[in-house]
């Protein structure tokens, strides 16, 4: 199918709009946009990081899953008890793929589960007591963690439980790093409240413990890789390509991350950001107060991995720009052969995003290095400066939208009919049933990493093999059979 | 009065950015920008005006200021 005209896309927005009562219209009206690239500000055309619908099916987290499973989560050797009732730990458990070595349960925990597990009696009398229990016996059972945090649950929020004492008499007797985390599910509009929150926490309680301490031997070329979580190993892909142009990397935030790394995060000459929405809080902080400058950097697709490795090396001498000219003439050969495989395959193939943190804008670039054209992206929970950042990224005259609700992503895909949709599960099996490959954008479905040249390399691998699967020739859609009855087809029968 | 995060980009343009409401803005003129004295109405390229109450001499950039808004370009 020809791309949409912006007039057709237009009118593709109002059509779907149709559906909501007045007031509904109105509001969601302001979330969905179609892309202008002369517009320098995107607050002139979409609305975003405001609280959603009730009655619609959003797609986005609470700010629990801001901090606890993006921000706190990865930092592998602390342990980071959920607290409250069972459920918000258990269900997001090890969901997130942060790889990370070490052995877990002995001096590692990123996979395991504490929870003070609250109960009726816990609400009642208060969990303070219940706290002060478990981080005593986390510390005889497991010495080798190197702190604990603390991550509210909604409960917490609500009966006025007073967790950053518990925290400081608890820091005293252990003597290690006790951070309280106030990151209740019900602040804020989605999860991304929960990543400033976790941000201050640790601008609160962790950046500055080793402040006036020059113990660590400093080089010239000290970076921090920030807003990386590792993902299916993302963060190593990503590692190796600094480290190869000269640069030291000393400190991962998060994924594979320790304490001691964040703590000798404000020693650094540089920060790199990668994931701007999740980080910028502290990357802004570390400037201000520690003098260290950032930059936001894309290492998704060889154009953009050049481009990135160029722009963080032009910060430094010349022995770094020559390092960074040498990796990329290095893996010319490895991605030229990548992209001389897939491109033929997947040339002209149309997609559509909805993502959240940095994907939705970060990965077109790897999309159009094999040939394929992102027609519509959005975040979940992404804030103005996202936006502002993505309207240069994206075509003219395509989707753009906020905070989208199941139903208006799925008429949306009806109409524009992608050949690959990228977004997460609750919304995979619905588009594969609908007989669209889909691909899991947020853990990389099972796959990874797709940062750096070595991820690229998989990247391509997973899109094709999702992309020319022959099964999807075997589904039948609903709008394509000519019986009335919409019997559902089961993939791949 | 808004909190407002102030830094200078690579231009030595002055980067203008409120956490509160995800607004990063470059500056297009300062009232007062000499070594000796700094502050004063702030426009934006979006067309919003700031005031910041005048200081002697620079501030050392990136630095959190209080700052007034005069008027939000709308």
């Amino acid at each position: 199918m020809a791309a949409l005209t912006k007039e057709e896309t237009e009118a593709l927005i109002q059509e779907v709009l149709e559906i909501y009562p007045a007031q509904a219209k109105k509001d969601r009206a302001k979330h969905l946009a179609v892309n202008d690239q002369s517009l320098e500000k995107s607050n002139k055309c979409i609305t975003s990081n405001r609280k959603s619908q009730p009655g619609v099916m959003t797609i986005r987290g609470c700010a629990y899953a801001g901090s606890k499973g993006v921000v706190w989560g990865p930092i592998k050797d602390m342990i980071h008890i959920s607290h409250g009732p069972v459920g918000c730990g258990q269900y997001s458990r090890a969901g997130r793929r942060n790889y990370y070595v070490g052995t877990t349960g002995i001096n590692t925990f990123g996979t395991m589960n504490f929870t003070s597990d609250f109960t009726e009696k816990d609400i009642v009398f208060g969990g303070d007591k219940k706290l002060a229990k478990i981080m005593t016996e986390i510390e005889q059972l497991f010495p080798l963690n190197k702190g604990i945090s603390i991550q509210s649950e909604c409960p917490i929020g609500l009966i006025g439980d007073d967790i950053e004492a518990v925290a400081k008499k608890a820091n005293k007797e252990i003597g290690k790093p006790v951070v309280p985390v106030r990151c209740e599910g019900f602040r804020g509009v989605s999860q991304s409240l929960g990543h400033h929150i976790a941000n201050d926490a640790i601008r609160d309680w962790v950046l500055e413990n080793r402040d006036g301490d020059e113990s660590f031997p400093t080089t010239p070329y000290d970076v921090a890789v920030i807003g990386d979580y590792n993902i299916g190993g993302d963060a190593w892909a990503s590692r190796t390509l600094l480290e190869e142009m000269g640069l030291r990397v000393v400190a991962q935030w998060s994924g594979d991350g320790t304490i001691a790394e964040m703590e000798k995060t404000p020693k650094v000459k540089l920060n790199l950001i990668h994931c701007y929405r999740s980080m910028n809080y502290i990357a802004r902080h570390m400037e201000e107060k520690y003098k260290i400058p950032w930059i936001e950097y894309n290492f998704f697709g060889p154009t953009k991995i050049a481009e990135s490795l160029r722009k963080i090396a032009a910060l430094f001498d010349e022995t770094i720009q020559a390092g960074a000219e040498k990796v990329i003439a290095k893996y010319q050969a490895e991605y030229d052969a990548v992209i001389a495989k897939y491109k033929p395959r997947l040339q002209g193939k149309r997609v559509m995003l909805y993502v959240g943190g940095l994907r939705p804008r970060h990965v077109i670039g790897a999309y159009e290095d094999l040939g394929m054209e992102v027609v519509g992206t959005g975040y979940e929970f992404g804030h103005n400066d996202d936006y502002d950042r993505t309207i240069k990224e994206m075509g003219n005259a395509t989707l753009i939208y906020d905070d989208v609700t199941g139903y208006e992503f799925e008429e949306f895909v009806k109409r524009v009919q992608p050949d690959l949709i990228g977004s997460g599960i609750k919304e995979k099996y619905i588009f594969q049933k609908m007989g669209i490959p889909f691909r899991q954008m947020h853990s990389w479905d099972y796959s990874g990493p797709y940062h750096g040249y070595d991820g690229f390399a998989i990247f391509a691998r997973d899109m094709d093999m999702t992309l020319n699967n022959p099964c999807w020739k075997q589904v039948k859609v609903p709008w394509k059979t000519d019986d009335t009855s919409k019997v559902a087809v089961a993939a791949g029968a | 009065m808004p909190s407002v995060m102030l830094k200078k980009n690579a231009e030595g343009k002055l980067v203008f950015y409120v956490p509160k409401k995800d607004l990063e803005e470059v500056a297009e003129t300062v009232e007062f920008d000499t070594p000796e004295k700094w502050g004063g109405e702030v426009l934006l390229s979006d067309g919003s005006k700031y005031y910041f109450e005048p200081i002697d001499g620079q501030p050392d950039f990136p630095v959190t200021l209080r700052a007034k808004r005069i008027d939000s370009g709308e």
